[in-house]
């Protein structure tokens, strides 16, 4: 039902503008909606990471998946258990373009008796897989919305396009990202506990990431649109000197709706993964909280148990068993200690 | 109920989900599930810790006596809390549930019922935030994962943020490093608003606060049992070591978990401290007011932990020591490594911990001014301060358990293996997987090791169980190390279920048992009576190098 959801959101989303744009909207559905879109984005990305950005850090909860700095002879390892500024630099580096974390992953299995951990590398590679594909696809957009195209486009076009197969040219991130879309959403339906976990809002950008890069795929490959036109109205948009062409067809409009409302939505989803892996706690903080004090900002006094309450209590019992005492049996200050 | 529980029928775990999505289930049966939660904190305990919503209950019960305004009171703490933690709040919004951390938690794989899978223990709360906090969440409701804060969902709470031992396995591989432990603390705490939690948390935090340890000793029986420990130590070695408590003016400051002079096998432990501080003649004081290195004031809420783990600065501050040493514990070492400096004010009164026998700064501890004793003790082994003789654990083949917050809150994995090298000749690993910051939890932590959930404990075991077996299968490993308290007062247990024959024990008890004494007897047996196979009287003469230890180590292992 929560799958049955996301698609028939994503297919509403995808007839509105496919029917809307053929009844002369194309300024709503070519300028307007992508305009809006963009400033949400933006305005809310912003919001969003300020927001986590402004709240206090109480306490440094550090995970360390390896030996920290302590004695000299002790080979530390400064990746997973960064002691310094710099350190955990590259330990955040390492996570969001390698996906270190992930990479560890491992899949318990019941067998001849017992729990074993195996390695597993297929949710990392697909991650990885999609995460890149994606990048240089939006990379490779760029040549749509500047002339003339800048050199490094031109790059990844030749270097994506390598093996030339067909014409035009099949770029081979189209097809990495499709294929790593699937895995993620396959593994969703497929795994019985992944199934019962997931929400709609799981299957929901997925379904969207893929009608996103089907139609641009149709695009390109199959049902070619005025590219001339194209590259106008998306000059027009970045330039803030917007035209609509005729001629675009709806299977543009359609992809350029798509990609309006996951921007717009992205903010308020999961989707802000983006900006939150930043700023997890666990994985930006070094590890040196013995050597360093962190302060609490937020931090307030408690109702403690002082050793005066405790000697009162248990003075007797504690003069029995030979122990020192701050105070004579009577409960009277010792000289050298008077102070109340 | 616990003489019911056999290992066969608990290893045939069932990992396949309900037909019902997990926001549709009904509500948790008590009844039906005893074994797998705890009772409730006693009036009593509550008082005396000023708690609110002072009354008897049970989770059985029907009526759970909550205030009338239960739900705002959640509702309003909950929204304080994640103004107050930019964890809490990063960790609602960025889940993409991609399962990462499913089959890590020991609790899931064990029990394979999907609300241990650390993400959806994390979405009982989401669902609450994304409801009452987020535009989406209260637009889609159940669609998008929000639902309302009911009855059912609060017993959800209960019971599953009390079948997580806060061990922080999932956060290592979690692609955004979410710590399921910080979201079970706050969730705890939230619980505690409104007068719900378990006493076998809040009955140790109130003795804690009164006594100075969880077991409410009293001044004179923590004398008692150090002296009786002290006997034999003299006993065994000939040597009556040298002890003080409360003594103005040491050099250090000495805080053990309470458990290692009351519980086994801890008291080898113990046994080991006493005999190693006297031989290389540390200046050193117990405390019966801090008598407690251990913290359950972290299982129960951030104040609690502040408010038991301030003694300990008190007391040095009192006895105008120089630094504090601390014993094997896991739970006392995250407080202290990763809380303490930043609960407490800057301890300018101690100075930065140097060791008086090798002269060793600790300059990693500059400010909480507190050295483990793994590190004490590597550092005097490193510089060969004393002499060890392995072979008196030859009868031992020992594997190490990493203690849960020792690995992933501190980093501490190397220390205790250069100290266990150095006493021990058959050491083996466990496999890979299964030690260092990827070491199973022994099922019992964060407060939930009791009776009363003694079969959620053995499944949560399971996995710690499953890689002893495997050591003690394929080299006969014979005894469990650990440097934690919960670890040696409930590991014994899981390993008489899953891996039976296997003994617990600590890694000082190893130092007591191949430390060579000045003026000792002749050692015929260990610390626990057993009597030694060989005893050589060539192996007093020179003190082992650790690389004899690990070349013997290869031997074994062709």
């Amino acid at each position: 039902m929560r799958l049955g959801f996301a698609l028939i959101a994503v297919l509403v989303l995808i007839a509105i503008p496919y029917f809307g744009a053929g009844m002369g909207l194309g300024m709503l559905f070519g300028v307007i909606i992508p305009y809006l879109a963009l400033a949400i984005f933006i305005l809310g990305f912003v919001v969003k990471v300020m927001g986590w950005a402004s709240l206090p850090v109480p306490f440094r909860i550090t995970t360390t998946t390896g030996q920290a700095k302590s004695l000299p002879w002790v080979k530390r390892d400064p990746l997973e258990s960064p002691y310094n500024g710099w350190e955990t630099f590259w330990r955040m580096f390492t996570e969001i373009v390698f996906f270190r974390s992930l990479f560890r992953n491992t899949k318990a299995e019941l067998k001849e008796g017992r729990v074993v951990q195996g390695s597993t590398k297929f949710l990392w590679a697909a991650g990885l897989v999609f995460h890149y594909s994606f990048l240089v696809i939006i990379l490779r957009h760029v040549n749509y919305f500047v002339t003339p195209t800048p050199e490094f486009v031109t790059w990844l076009q030749f270097v994506d396009g390598f093996f030339q197969i067909g014409l035009p040219i099949l770029y081979l991130t189209d097809i990495f990202f499709v294929l790593g879309v699937g895995y993620l959403f396959l593994r969703r339906v497929g795994i019985s506990q992944m199934r019962y976990l997931s929400l709609a809002s799981d299957y929901f950008p997925l379904f969207l990431l893929l009608a996103i890069g089907l139609t641009g795929m149709g695009m390109r490959y199959l049902w070619k649109v005025d590219i001339v036109g194209v590259k106008e109205l998306a000059v027009g948009l970045f330039s803030f000197n917007p035209v609509v062409p005729a001629g675009v067809g709806p299977l543009f409009f359609t992809h350029l709706f798509l990609v309006s409302f996951l921007i717009a939505y992205f903010p308020f989803s999961k989707l802000m993964h983006m900006g939150g892996a930043f700023l997890t706690p666990t994985r930006n903080m070094p590890n040196n909280t013995r050597a360093e004090r962190h302060v609490n900002p937020w931090d307030y006094d408690v109702k403690v148990h002082t050793y005066e309450e405790y000697e009162d209590e248990f003075r007797p019992v504690m003069k029995a068993a030979g122990l020192p005492l701050d105070r004579d049996p009577d409960g009277a200050a010792k000289p050298e200690d008077a102070n109340g | 109920m616990a003489e019911k529980l056999k290992p066969d029928a608990l290893f045939n775990v069932d990992y396949s989900p309900p037909k019902k999505g997990w926001m549709d289930t009904t509500a948790i049966d008590f009844n039906a599930t005893k074994g797998n939660w705890n009772f409730a904190a006693t009036p009593e305990s509550m008082e005396y810790l000023d708690m609110p919503n002072v009354r008897k209950w049970q989770p059985y019960e029907d009526d759970w006596k909550l205030p009338n305004d239960w739900q705002r009171i959640l509702f309003e703490g909950f929204k304080k809390r994640l103004k107050k933690f930019r964890s809490l709040k990063v960790f609602m919004d960025i889940c993409v549930r991609c399962g990462a951390c499913a089959d890590k938690c020991h609790f899931y794989i064990g029990s394979g019922d999907p609300k241990n899978m650390p993400v959806l223990r994390a979405e009982l709360m989401r669902s609450i935030y994304r409801n009452d906090y987020t535009l989406f969440g209260k637009v889609f409701g159940k669609m998008v994962g929000g639902r309302k804060m009911t009855m059912d969902v609060l017993k959800e709470w209960f019971y599953y943020f009390y079948q997580c031992t806060e061990c922080r396995r999932c956060s290592v591989f979690c692609p955004y490093g979410i710590d399921t432990a910080e979201i079970t603390m706050i969730a705890r705490e939230l619980m505690w608003e409104i007068g719900v939690g378990i006493d076998w948390i809040n009955t140790p935090a109130a003795n804690c606060f009164r006594t100075g340890n969880h077991l409410g000793i009293q001044p004179h029986g923590v004398v008692d049992s150090i002296e009786f420990a002290a006997d034999e130590v003299e006993e065994i070695t000939g040597i009556m070591p040298e002890y003080s408590f409360n003594r103005k003016g040491a050099e250090v400051l000495f805080i053990a978990p309470s458990a290692d002079y009351f519980a086994s096998p801890h008291y080898y432990t113990l046994l080991g401290y006493l005999m190693l501080f006297h031989e290389i003649g540390l200046d050193y004081t117990w405390s019966t007011y801090a008598s407690e290195g251990g913290n359950f004031g972290l299982f129960h809420s951030h104040e609690m932990m502040k408010r038991l783990n301030a003694k300990m600065y008190m007391e040095a501050e009192r006895l105008g020591v120089k630094w504090i040493l601390g014993g094997e514990c896991g739970h006392m070492w995250r407080v202290i490594h990763q809380y303490m400096a930043t609960l407490q004010k800057p301890a300018n009164f101690l100075e930065v911990p140097k060791s008086p026998i090798t002269g060793t700064v600790f300059e990693h501890a500059k400010s909480t001014k507190m050295v483990h004793v793994a590190e004490f003790t590597a550092d005097l082994i490193q510089h060969n301060k004393i002499k060890l003789d392995p072979a008196r654990n030859d009868h031992w083949v020992p594997t190490y358990h990493d203690s849960c917050n020792p690995a992933r809150g501190m980093g501490l994995l190397e220390e205790p293996r250069q100290v266990i090298h150095a006493c021990c000749n058959n050491f083996h690993e466990m496999p890979e997987n299964t030690i260092r910051e990827q070491t199973f939890c022994c099922g019992s932590g964060a407060g939930l090791g009791t009776e009363e959930n003694l079969e959620m404990r053995m499944r949560g075991g399971l996995p710690r169980g499953s890689a002893v077996k495997y050591v003690k299968d394929k080299f006969g490993a014979n005894i469990l190390l650990c440097m934690c308290a919960i670890d040696k007062a409930t590991l014994p247990a899981v390993m008489d279920f899953w891996a039976p024959g296997t003994e617990v024990g600590g890694v000082h008890e190893m130092v007591g048992n191949a430390l060579i004494m000045t003026g000792e007897k002749h050692r015929d047996t260990d610390l626990r009576g057993e009597e030694y196979p060989i005893v050589d009287s060539q192996a007093h003469l020179a003190p082992p190098q650790e690389e004899e230890a690990v070349a013997q180590e290869d031997q074994a292992d062709a």
